[in-house]
């Protein structure tokens, strides 16, 4: 086998850069981390990544691949144990349905949820925790959404396994009740207890600070706009 | 499992749809049309699309599929015999994955951005945004296409689709704003990889004439302009 070269870009907080890690680690793929600092991007990161400078990028023997799931299945591909993506064609495409819907809508609910001030945060909970609630019907029968092993999905949602209890500390909203989401609130200590999971998650109170920040930033961006 | 009855909920003006048909005319793989009416959702999609009850959804045999791009490629997988619409190589895999992203989330956005405009200085800035992202998919194009006649080489494949689909309702933005987007001079690759696709046998008959869809988008506009009241 030729000398292998992976390089990810990523940032120590990015849940995006965190898919293509778990797939890396899960995989079993020496790789080297590249951090870079989205406030003051690297010529390299603006190379490899031309069209939106974002991370993660892989480089591959010298060639950049971006966008997290196009990652995710890049790796899937080249890299052929562990697969993460199941063989059957109908289960790919559930799995990859799930995946879009996770970003397009789950992610998008949560995050406009979050920058709502304390007034708007009721309809707000309600539309987020409307938007899990397929996620919990998925999970019936099973540990991860992968099945026994974690899987492509589990690696697109992994990042509610790390983000909700930040949300969670930072508005003091619990989106994921146990009571009312017995499934996914297992699955969520099932991945980010996982071992090779648990060893890359950024460290908790770090994120909380730099999301609390970020918050605060937005919401003075929007009053000295109006 | 390939030989289970295919149909296909849709509608004809739709490029998401097309793309699902463009992609089963290249397999060549038989299926019903099942054409809905807009304005209006039949009971089969509502139960075949819960989540977000849109069309395109593939009903192959028992099994369901919906959003387009996993229709394209759960189409690919399953009838695997003859050529694949994805590259075989990976990583030209990866980059028509990338583009075809690129297109729903910015290329789309941007084209109905034009007709979303409520007046002449938005519509101005508009149609500039989307002259910008076309300059970025001529530059795509010799990167995918390496020389050949489509994005995905000597035949018609997953980014072409991807792209290809919105053609008719370019021409359409075109006509109804007397402007020249894709074109000989801005963008030379993408004006004759436009006139191949249109041209394909798997795309001709299901790309919509311009006229008709012409006609059809004054309906629809007149829509955004008076949007009903919530």
């Amino acid at each position: 086998m030729a000398e292998e070269e992976v390089r990810l870009f990523r940032t120590w907080s990015s849940p995006f850069a965190l898919r293509a890690i778990w797939a890396l680690e899960l995989k079993g793929v020496p790789y080297e981390n590249i951090f870079e600092n989205l406030s003051s991007k690297s010529q390299l990161l603006l190379q490899y990544n031309p069209v939106h400078g974002k991370v993660p990028v892989l480089v591959h023997n010298g060639r950049a691949v971006c966008e997290s799931l196009v990652v995710v299945e890049y790796i899937d591909e080249t890299w052929t144990q562990n697969p993460l993506l199941p063989e059957d064609p109908l289960e790919r495409a559930t799995a990859r349905f799930w995946a879009k819907f996770g970003d397009d809508k789950v992610m998008q609910s949560i995050w406009d949820l979050v920058q709502k001030g304390r007034e708007e945060q009721e309809a707000g909970l309600a539309q987020a925790i409307e938007s899990l609630q397929p996620l919990e019907e998925i999970l019936k029968g099973k540990k991860f959404f992968g099945g026994e092993k974690i899987g492509f999905l589990d690696i697109a949602l992994g990042w509610l396994s790390n983000l909700v209890p930040v949300f969670h500390e930072i508005t003091g909203l619990k989106l994921i009740e146990e009571e009312r989401f017995p499934l996914l609130s297992a699955w969520m200590k099932d991945f980010s207890g996982f071992p090779t999971i648990r060893e890359t998650l950024p460290p908790h109170d770090k994120l909380v600070t730099k999301f609390r920040a970020q918050l605060e930033a937005l919401r003075a961006k929007s009053r000295s706009q109006q | 499992m390939a030989g289970d009855a295919v149909k296909l909920l849709g509608a004809w003006p739709s490029p998401f749809v097309m793309r699902a048909q463009i992609a089963l005319n290249l397999k060549s793989v038989g299926y019903e049309f099942l054409e809905e009416t807009l304005g209006t959702k039949s009971q089969l999609l509502l139960q075949s699309n819960p989540v977000h009850k849109k069309i395109p959804v593939l009903i192959h045999g028992d099994k369901l599929v919906c959003e387009s791009l996993i229709i394209v490629q759960y189409i690919d997988e399953v009838w695997s015999s003859g050529p694949g619409m994805l590259p075989s190589d990976l990583y030209d895999r990866a980059t028509a994955r990338f583009w075809a992203a690129y297109i729903d989330d910015k290329w789309f956005p941007s084209l109905i951005g034009i007709a979303k405009a409520q007046d002449d200085g938005a519509k101005k800035a508009a149609i500039e945004q989307v002259s910008e992202i076309l300059a970025v998919l001529e530059d795509a194009f010799t990167k995918c296409s390496k020389g050949k006649t489509f994005f995905g080489g000597d035949r018609v494949g997953y980014l072409d689709i991807a792209f290809g689909c919105f053609l008719g309702w370019l021409r359409v933005t075109e006509k109804m704003n007397g402007v020249e987007l894709i074109s000989r001079s801005k963008t030379p690759q993408l004006a004759q990889w436009a006139e191949r696709f249109c041209a394909d046998p798997a795309v001709k008959d299901v790309m919509p004439e311009t006229d008709k869809l012409a006609e059809f988008a004054k309906v629809l506009f007149a829509k955004f302009k008076n949007p009903p009241s919530q």
